[in-house]
């Protein structure tokens, strides 16, 4: 029975082609059988987590601390120079120059990734706002998010700042940043199974070894990584508790 | 830990004196100049069981004053300013005793004599069921909560 690969839900349609061609790479390299499963929302993705159907996982900051502290997975490598950073931005329609200029009570529109989603909440702080006076939209993208701001059904989104960079510049001119995340040290990360404990090390050479070899950087090319750079153990630790402070 | 010295003040200030929690006194020069709270950064340090600065992001360089040299292996009660309550640290170091997270507002002293307000959260850092130390985690805060802190403090003393 081939091991279960997957992919943190927050990627948009266009990357996993690069994901499909990574988990070829990681077949050959490993000599291993992988299916990459894909899962449609986050809640899917965590039953399957929690029920131990999962052997490999490129993870959303969020979803670590259950990984490494409830499941005992490993943590391999980051893209490098690629952290997770939000945005609150604004229709340029809205007066508003500064989150302390948003009203006592707003209508949010956001997706479904929660580390950005909690990064922006924390940038709300300042305005008073909690979740207690913010109504949210949850939305399927961020094109979407813009779409409710432009539309004027809501007052601020929430956008993942490599989302919010690659907006169309129309989308783009018609919406204000408001403040952006400089936080540098939450990231996704590829992680590993207990089950695969074995394999850690061999995989690890082979992941930072990609760029050496034709194969390899043509896969990483088609995820748009220039470079996979590795995570030690603490340094996961440190980022599961830095996003346990931002819990409330 | 060296007294704060004049030369290095930004301002008219006045002189306290401070005594912490392991009998240790500080001369602190204090004024009213607040640096303002940078949007969208988080101010992050790490310490060891003792309080002892171990660790601290570039954030915390910038609004602290002090070089990164000066902050690695001082007690992190170098930002303490007087108009803090000792009972909001006494409640920080009972929480963490428990293994529990804090979280709170706080007023912290610079090295020009300066502050500035932040949400302070601090979390045990427990790795093989020991605690090897905290990480402490500094964002922007409410300035209704903030002013909310500025009456309640002082009659905390």
């Amino acid at each position: 029975m081939p091991h279960v690969f997957t992919v943190s839900p927050d990627f948009t349609p266009e990357h996993l082609s690069g994901w499909f061609i990574f988990n070829t790479w990681l077949q050959k390299a490993l000599g291993e059988a992988f299916h990459l499963q894909l899962y449609d929302d986050f809640h899917s993705q965590r039953d399957a987590i929690k029920s131990d159907r999962i052997d490999l996982i490129y993870a959303n900051p969020y979803d670590a601390a259950m990984l490494v502290r409830e499941k005992g997975f490993k943590p391999l490598v980051k893209p490098e120079g690629k952290a997770d950073e939000a945005v609150i931005a604004v229709s340029t329609e809205r007066p508003y120059l500064q989150v302390e200029d948003l009203p006592c009570s707003i209508k949010l529109a956001t997706t479904e990734d929660p580390d950005v989603h909690m990064m922006g909440m924390i940038m709300l702080e300042p305005a008073d706002l909690d979740a207690a006076s913010v109504e949210l939209k949850v939305c399927d993208s961020y094109v979407l998010v813009a779409k409710e701001l432009l539309k004027g059904y809501c007052d601020a989104g929430v956008f993942l700042a490599e989302a919010f960079n690659d907006l169309s510049s129309v989308i783009r001119k018609q919406l204000r940043a408001l403040v952006n995340s400089q936080i540098q040290v939450v990231h996704h990360a590829l992680m590993i199974s207990p089950r695969l404990a074995d394999h850690r090390d061999r995989l690890l050479g082979a992941l930072l070894a990609m760029p050496e070899n034709d194969k390899g950087k043509s896969a990483l090319a088609a995820l748009k990584i220039p470079r996979w750079e590795r995570v030690d153990d603490e340094e996961m630790e440190f980022m599961i508790d830095l996003m346990d402070t931002f819990v409330t | 830990m060296q007294d704060m010295k004049p030369e290095d003040i930004v301002g008219a200030y006045r002189e306290h004196t401070l005594v912490h929690f392991d009998g240790t006194r500080r001369n602190v020069l204090v004024t009213d100049i607040e640096s303002p709270y940078p949007d969208g950064r988080l101010i992050v340090s790490r310490t060891d069981p003792a309080g002892i600065i171990t660790h601290v992001n570039q954030s915390f360089v910038d609004m602290s004053g002090y070089s990164k040299e000066e902050l690695i292996g001082a007690p992190h009660y170098i930002l303490r300013h007087p108009d803090m309550p000792p009972a909001a640290f006494r409640d920080l170091w009972e929480t963490l005793r428990r293994g529990e997270k804090w979280q709170g507002y706080v007023k912290n002293l610079r090295k020009d004599g300066g502050f500035y307000w932040v949400k302070a959260t601090v979390i045990p850092n427990i790795r093989n069921a020991q605690v090897i130390g905290y990480t402490s985690v500094r964002r922007k805060p409410s300035r209704q909560k903030v002013a909310e802190c500025m009456k309640l403090y002082p009659t905390l003393f």
